[in-house]
C-alpha cells in the first residue's frame, strides 16, 4: 500500500495525506490521468469505485475512489481540482476505467466540468437544454431560468453527442450522430412494462438484433444529493431509504454507519444484530422481486406472483417491527428507531424453513424448466474483466467471478460473525446472473439463522446528545446492498447539514453492462439481460 | 345411440313452423338472420365465460382469489370490463393508415365467427357443415393473420410493426404442423365432413382408434394449435414485456375489444377442433363390447359432452400458459421448423401406413 503511493508521489509531484486508514493523493489536473494510468498499469488498480464531484468554494474538484480486484479492501483516494471558469475542463479517465463513462458524464451534468477526451459529453440526467450546474454552490434555482415545459415534446431519435478531444495541444471541440441516419431506432421506455421504472433506452435494431443500445436516464431525478445539503442528518436518513427503495433498509444502515464512524458514537450490540438480520431480511425481499421479475420479462408470470407471495411474508414482518414496509424507516443514527416486537424472533423463525421449502418449489418451477434454461443458457456473456472496468458490483459482477462483496472484503455490522458464503460463479452468463440471486437467498437465510438465537439484551439506541454535527472531515462508508456496492461519501464542514453528499449507485453502472452485454442479442433477450442486472431506476436518478 | 337427444328436432320444428308462416325464401332470411345473432350471441357469451374462467384459474395457479366483487365468487366482473370496454374512447392515431386500421379488428374476429360456426357443438346444432369442413376450418381461421399483419402495418409504430412482423412468421409456420395434424385425422376417417368425422367416432374415439400415430398428432395438434392462438408460451407478437401489446398496442375501447375477444375464442376453437377431431367431439364415451356402460353414457346430452372435452384442452392451454416462459423468436421458428413439422410428416406416413393395412 505505501509502495504505489510513494512512487505516484515522486513521479506526479502529489501530496499524500492520511484519513482514517484511507490514503489520498492530491494531484494537479494535468497529471491525474497519467497517474490514474500508472497506478492502473503498474499497481493494477482495475476498479474506479467512484467519482465525486466538489465545489470548493473557489475550484471545483473532483474526487475518485480506486480499488485493487485482487486486493479489494484498501481503498486509494486520488483528488483534483480545476479552477472555477466558465469552461472548467479535466482530463478524462474512460479510456482507463469503463465506469468513468457516466460518472463523468454526472460530474458534467451537475459541476460543469467537462472532460476532455471523453466520448460522450452529454448531461447524464438533467435536460440538455437545463440552465447553470445543480450542485455547484452558486446555483441559482429561480423557477424562472429553467421553466416547466406546458408542450407536449417529441422524442427525437437522432441526437447529436458532444465531446472534446486534444489534438496538436488543441482543443477541438466535436459533434457526431448517435445513430446512423438509416438505422431503425426503438424507444423502449421510459414508459414500458419491462423497465423495471423509468429508464430510457434508445435501441437500434437491425430485424430482432440489437445493434446498439443508448441508455438515457433523469425522468425520476429527484436531486437527492442537492436535497441532503440542505437537511439535517436526522431528516437525509428518509432520503437514503428512497433510493434503491428494494434495499432501502442497507441504504440506510449505511448512511447511519457513516454518520456514527464520523461522530465516533458506540452503538448497542443489540442494534447491531437487529440492523444486520433487517439487512438480511431485505436482501431476500429484494432478491425474491429480482427474481420474479425476471421470469417475468421472460413471460413467466406466475413465477413473478410466487416471488412477490413469499416476499409478503419478510414484509409483513417489517410492518409488525418498523410500521413501514416498503420503507422500513428503522435504522437511525445510534441504532434502531424502536425495539423489536415481541413476535419479531417467532416470525422470523417461521419464516427460515418456509423460505427454504418454497426455494425448492422455485428451482423445480423455474430454473429446471427447459424453455427457461434455453432461454438463459449461453447468452449474455460479461467476462470478469469487463465486469470490473465498468464496475459492475453485487451478484452481477460476482456471476462473472469478481469477489466484490463488501460484508467479506470489509465487514461491518456481524458479518465478521458469522457463517456464510460469498456465492461465486465463473461463466458470466445470464443463467449464472439468474441462479446467483436464489443462492444468494439461501446465505442470507443462514446469517439470520445464526443471527437471530443471539440477539443481546440491552439498549437499541445510542441517541446522540442534542444536534448530530458531523466533525469537519470527508468521511466514507461501503456496504453491500442487493444490487452492489452502495457508497456514502459525506463532506462536512461541521455544521448540522453536510457541505456534500455523495452515493454511489450500484445501479448505473449495472446499466452500463447491459448497454456492454446487449449487442448481438435480440429484443427478447435485451429485455432478459436487463432484468438479470436488476437495476432499480430511483437508484441511478437519485 | 337412440336414447340422445337430438337438437335437430327442435331447429327442423323452427324451420317447419317459419316455412309454414312465410314461405321459403322469407323463412330462408329469417333463419340466417337468426342463426347469425344466436352465433354472435354464443360468441359473446362464451367470450365471457372464458375471460372469467381464465382469470379465477390463472389466479388459482398462482395461489391468488382471483376476481372476487362483482358478483358473488365475481362471476359479473366480465361483463362489468365488457361494459368499460364498451364505453372507451376510440383513440385516433396521428398519421395512421385509417382505412386499414380501422376494418384490422372485424378481419380478425370475422375469421374467428366464420371457424366458430363450422364446429359441431351439439348433436344436431351445427350451421355449417361442408364436405370439405377441415378444409374450410384450416381455410377460414388462417384469416386472422391477415387482420394481424394489417393492425400492425397501419398503427404507424414500430412496436406494432416489430408484433405483426413476428405474427406473420408465427403464424404461417405454426399453421403447417395444424394442418399436417389434422390431416393425419382426415386420412383415418377418410372425409373432411365434420359431421361425419364426429360419427365415425361413435364406437370408440379416433385418439384411441388411431393408435400411436393419432396421439402423436393430437399432441402435435395441441402445440401448434396453441402457438396459433398467441398464447403464451407463443405469445410472442404481443409479448408484453418486450413489445407492450404487440401488434394491438395502439388500439383502444371495442377495437381493443375485438382483438381481445378473438384471442379466447381462438383458444376455444383450437380446443374445439382438438376435442372434435380426436377426442369425438360431442360423442360420448363408447367402447366396444360395453353395452350397459355405453347405454349410460348415451343419457349424459351431447353438448355436456362437447364443452366438456374443449373445456378439458383449454384447461391444457392455461396451464401450460400460466407455467411457462415465453419462447425467443429464433426458439420458436426451430421449434416448428426443425422439430414439429417433421413429426408431422413422419406421423402422416404412419398414419397411411396404418390406414392401410
Amino acid at each position: 500500500m505505501k509502495e504505489p503511493i510513494e512512487k505516484i508521489a515522486e513521479l506526479y509531484n502529489a501530496e499524500t495525506t492520511e484519513n482514517g486508514g484511507r490514503y489520498e493523493l492530491t494531484l494537479a489536473k494535468e497529471n491525474i490521468h497519467d497517474a490514474a494510468a500508472y497506478l492502473k498499469r503498474e499497481y493494477g488498480y482495475d476498479f474506479l469505485l467512484e467519482m465525486v464531484g466538489m465545489d470548493y468554494g473557489d475550484t471545483l474538484g473532483v474526487i475518485y475512489y480506486l480499488s485493487q480486484s485482487t486486493n479489494p479492501a484498501p481503498l486509494l483516494v486520488l483528488k483534483t481540482s480545476t479552477e472555477k471558469s466558465d469552461y472548467p475542463e479535466l482530463y478524462s479517465v474512460c479510456d482507463l476505467w469503463d465506469s468513468a463513462e457516466f460518472y463523468e458524464r454526472e460530474v458534467y451534468d451537475f459541476f460543469g466540468i467537462m472532460f476532455i477526451n471523453h466520448p460522450d459529453m452529454r448531461r447524464i440526467f438533467l435536460r440538455s437544454d437545463w440552465n447553470g450546474y445543480p450542485l455547484r454552490k452558486d446555483y441559482d434555482a429561480n423557477p424562472e431560468l429553467n421553466p416547466i415545459p406546458h408542450r407536449n415534446e417529441f422524442l427525437v431519435d437522432m441526437e447529436r453527442v458532444p465531446s472534446i478531444t486534444m489534438s496538436m495541444g488543441k482543443e477541438i471541440e466535436t459533434t457526431r450522430s448517435l445513430f446512423d441516419h438509416d438505422e431503425y431506432i426503438v424507444n423502449f421506455g421510459p414508459q414500458h412494462p419491462a423497465m423495471h421504472g423509468v429508464l430510457h433506452l434508445r435501441v437500434s435494431l437491425d430485424g430482432e438484433v440489437v445493434k446498439s443500445v443508448d441508455p438515457n436516464f433523469g425522468y425520476i431525478h429527484r436531486g437527492v444529493e442537492k436535497l441532503c445539503e440542505r437537511y439535517t442528518y436526522p431528516q437525509i436518513l428518509h432520503l437514503t431509504d428512497r433510493l434503491d427503495y428494494l434495499s432501502g433498509t442497507i441504504n440506510r444502515h449505511a448512511f447511519c454507519l457513516c454518520c456514527e464512524k464520523a461522530l465516533g458514537l458506540e452503538v448497542p450490540e443489540r442494534a447491531v444484530y437487529i440492523r444486520t438480520i433487517f439487512d438480511e431480511l431485505t436482501r431476500i425481499a429484494s432478491h425474491l422481486l429480482g427474481w420474479g421479475s425476471m421470469c417475468m420479462d421472460m413471460g413467466s408470470i406466475t413465477a413473478f406472483i410466487y416471488g412477490m407471495r413469499d416476499r409478503e411474508k419478510i414484509m409483513d414482518i417489517f410492518e409488525e417491527t418498523a410500521g413501514g414496509r416498503l420503507m422500513a424507516n428503522y435504522s437511525v443514527i445510534g441504532g434502531v428507531a424502536n425495539d423489536i416486537h415481541p413476535n419479531f424472533v417467532k416470525r422470523v423463525k417461521e419464516f427460515i424453513p418456509y423460505m427454504r421449502k418454497m426455494m425448492k418449489e422455485h428451482h423445480l418451477f423455474f430454473t429446471g424448466n427447459p424453455i427457461a434454461r434455453g432461454r438463459m443458457d449461453g447468452i449474455g456473456y460479461l467476462s470478469k474483466e469487463k465486469a470490473i472496468s465498468i464496475g459492475a458490483t453485487g451478484p452481477g459482477g460476482r456471476a462473472s467471478g469478481w469477489r466484490n462483496d463488501i460484508r467479506k472484503i470489509e465487514p461491518y455490522a456481524v458479518y465478521d460473525k458469522v457463517d456464510f458464503e460469498e456465492v461465486i460463479r465463473a461463466d458470466g452468463l445470464t443463467f449464472d446472473r439468474y441462479v446467483i440471486r436464489l443462492d444468494e437467498i439461501e446465505q442470507s437465510l443462514r446469517i439470520i439463522e445464526q443471527l437471530i438465537d443471539r440477539i443481546p439484551e440491552g439498549a437499541f439506541l445510542n441517541k446522540p446528545k442534542g444536534v448530530v454535527k458531523l466533525p469537519a472531515g470527508e468521511y466514507f462508508q461501503r456496504v453491500e446492498n442487493a444490487r452492489g456496492q452502495f457508497c456514502v461519501h459525506i463532506t462536512s464542514k461541521g455544521d448540522a447539514k453536510p457541505y456534500r453528499v455523495k452515493f454511489r449507485s450500484p445501479c448505473l453502472t449495472l446499466v452500463s453492462a447491459l448497454k456492454e452485454v446487449a449487442p448481438t442479442h435480440k429484443i427478447a433477450d435485451l429485455i432478459m439481460l436487463g432484468a438479470s442486472f436488476d437495476y432499480v431506476i430511483p437508484c441511478i436518478d437519485r | 345411440m337412440q336414447q340422445m337427444i337430438s337438437l335437430q328436432d327442435l331447429t327442423l320444428w323452427i324451420d317447419e313452423f317459419l316455412r309454414n308462416l312465410f314461405g321459403g325464401t322469407w323463412a330462408l332470411l329469417i333463419e340466417f338472420v337468426l342463426i347469425g345473432l344466436a352465433l354472435l350471441v354464443a360468441y359473446a357469451v362464451l367470450a365471457l365465460f372464458l375471460i372469467y374462467a381464465e382469470r379465477k384459474i390463472c389466479a388459482f395457479f398462482q395461489c391468488r382469489i382471483g376476481p372476487n366483487r362483482v358478483g358473488i365468487w365475481g362471476i359479473f366482473q366480465s361483463t362489468a370490463d365488457m361494459i368499460k370496454i364498451l364505453l372507451k374512447e376510440l383513440i385516433r392515431i396521428n398519421r395512421a393508415d385509417h382505412f386499414l386500421f380501422r376494418i384490422a379488428s372485424f378481419i380478425v374476429i370475422i375469421g374467428s365467427i366464420c371457424t366458430f360456426a363450422a364446429l359441431p357443438f351439439a348433436k344436431g346444432i351445427q350451421v355449417l357443415d361442408f364436405n370439405i369442413g377441415v378444409f374450410y376450418i384450416l381455410a377460414i381461421s388462417s384469416l386472422g393473420v391477415v387482420g394481424i399483419l394489417m393492425a400492425g402495418w397501419s398503427s404507424n409504430s414500430k412496436y406494432t410493426m416489430i408484433g405483426a412482423m413476428r405474427s406473420g412468421a408465427q403464424l404461417l409456420s405454426y399453421e403447417l404442423s395444424c394442418g399436417l395434424s389434422l390431416l393425419a385425422v382426415v386420412v383415418l376417417a377418410g372425409t373432411m365432413q365434420v359431421s361425419q368425422i364426429v360419427e365415425q367416432q361413435s364406437d370408440l374415439w379416433f385418439i384411441f382408434k388411431g393408435h400411436i400415430p393419432a396421439c402423436i398428432a393430437f399432441v402435435t395438434y395441441l402445440i401448434a394449435g396453441h402457438a396459433e392462438t398467441n398464447r403464451g408460451p407463443f405469445d410472442l407478437p404481443e409479448a408484453e414485456s418486450e413489445l407492450t401489446a404487440g401488434y394491438h398496442t395502439e388500439y383502444s375501447g371495442i377495437q381493443f375489444g375485438f382483438f381481445y375477444l378473438a384471442e379466447y375464442l381462438n383458444m376455444f376453437i383450437i380446443a374445439a377442433i382438438a376435442a372434435t377431431m380426436f377426442l369425438g367431439g360431442w360423442m360420448p364415451l363408447h367402447i366396444p363390447g360395453w353395452e350397459s356402460f355405453n347405454k349410460v353414457m348415451d343419457y349424459i346430452p351431447s353438448f355436456v359432452w362437447f364443452f366438456g372435452k374443449t373445456g378439458f384442452c383449454i384447461f391444457l392451454a392455461l396451464w401450460v400458459r400460466w407455467s411457462f416462459p415465453r419462447l425467443r423468436i429464433d426458439q420458436l421458428l426451430n421449434l416448428e421448423w426443425k422439430i414439429l413439422m417433421p413429426i408431422c410428416l413422419i406421423n402422416l406416413l404412419l398414419m397411411s401406413v396404418a390406414v392401410i393395412f
